[in-house]
């Protein structure tokens, strides 16, 4: 049925649950009922049914599993797209806290459509290049840098997948051979990318005076620190 | 001998326990052994237990329960505030406070401005070392 353009209102309102307002007589001249007779020579109109498609013939199934088990349900929860913390912010400083880099100070970019945050060192400054992190793994401070002048729309999750290995044959000899494929350079593309988002982030650092040693810096915690307590 | 800070009214006072922690206030009336009246520009009068307040050397000369305008007056008149940033306790939890408040960032530059004031000491201190030797 082609969709309503009017939603359907009732015109008895409820008085408890169960009763209406206006009679059954009532009801059949607030309807119009009487109206649409009119126009149809006294009775109801009537539409012949539509038409049925006509049924695909069923094939007999290939396959009766042996015993009657339970089938589970089907699963069709649909996952949310990650919140991001109010103070994680794009140019925010964040604390990564663990990994690689655990301790570095570095600023956030945008949030992927993974719900992981891309986050750039700047690469000059510490030594962390265009990376994603997980937003649980990372304190939001409230320094904010001023990041107006990069433009990160083309860093999406594809950006970051694995290079497609080549296949190797399985031969014994290779095996015993040292296996050191060449280490994979980075493509001189990424390199590129890195530093034209770095050129303008480091042009804004250098504005803030301490900011760029603050980012050289790593975090940790020392004697007398209450995190719960330490303002971010 | 002995005690210097009275209960009195006037007696301005720090309260030390509850919902108004840290606050300024003056002693407006006495209860009875346990309890004073005491008020502030910027609360509503209220009893309080002398256990939830340490007095400080400020008072101020006020009748018995003034009106919140008199006492407002009073305070600015005798300058409360102003004493009480000037003095060390005072000065003291400003600075408690500040620390308590610091940025990250504001924690790194408070460690960049403190080696570098070692660092001219340590310097003065070579020199005056070398000019006595």
């Amino acid at each position: 049925m082609a969709p309503r353009k009017t939603p359907v209102v009732s015109r008895n309102p409820q008085l408890i649950r169960g009763v209406g307002k206006y009679s059954r007589s009532k009801m059949y001249h607030k309807r119009g009922l009487w109206a649409i007779k009119a126009k149809n020579g006294g009775v109801f109109p009537k539409h012949d049914p539509k038409p049925k498609a006509a049924a695909t013939p069923v094939k007999p199934s290939k396959f009766y599993p042996a015993d009657d088990i339970k089938m589970p349900l089907p699963n069709k929860r649909k996952a949310k797209p990650t919140k991001l913390r109010a103070s994680i912010t794009p140019g925010t400083v964040l604390i990564l806290l663990a990994g690689r880099f655990m301790g570095k100070r570095v600023v956030f970019l945008k949030q992927l459509t993974s719900g992981l945050l891309l986050v750039t060192g700047p690469f000059k400054v510490n030594g962390v290049p265009l990376r994603r992190v997980n937003q649980a793994y990372v304190i939001g401070t409230s320094t904010k840098v001023d990041i107006s002048g990069t433009n990160v729309d083309k860093f999406d999750d594809k950006y970051f997948a694995k290079a497609a290995e080549k296949k190797n044959k399985k031969g014994e000899g290779e095996f015993f051979e040292a296996d050191k494929e060449e280490k994979s350079e980075l493509p001189q593309d990424k390199k590129d990318d890195q530093k034209a988002v770095d050129a303008a982030l480091l042009k804004s650092i250098e504005a803030v005076p301490d900011l760029k040693s603050y980012l050289a810096a790593r975090f940790s915690l020392k004697a007398g620190m209450k995190p719960h307590e330490l303002v971010f | 001998m002995g005690f210097k800070r009275y209960v009195e009214i006037g007696r301005v006072a720090l309260i030390n326990y509850g919902k108004d922690y840290g606050k300024l206030v003056v002693i407006v009336d006495v209860v009875d052994q346990n309890r004073a009246l005491v008020d502030a520009p910027d609360m509503v009068r209220s009893q309080l237990n002398f256990k939830r307040l340490t007095l400080t050397d400020i008072k101020i000369d006020i009748n018995r329960a003034p009106r919140k305008k008199n006492l407002i007056e009073a305070m600015e008149k005798s300058d409360v505030k102003g004493k009480w940033e000037s003095s060390s306790w005072g000065r003291k939890l400003i600075v408690q406070k500040k620390r308590a408040s610091l940025n990250d960032f504001d924690r790194f530059k408070v460690m960049l401005a403190k080696i570098k004031r070692g660092s001219l000491v340590r310097q003065e201190l070579a020199k005056l070392k070398k000019e006595s030797a």
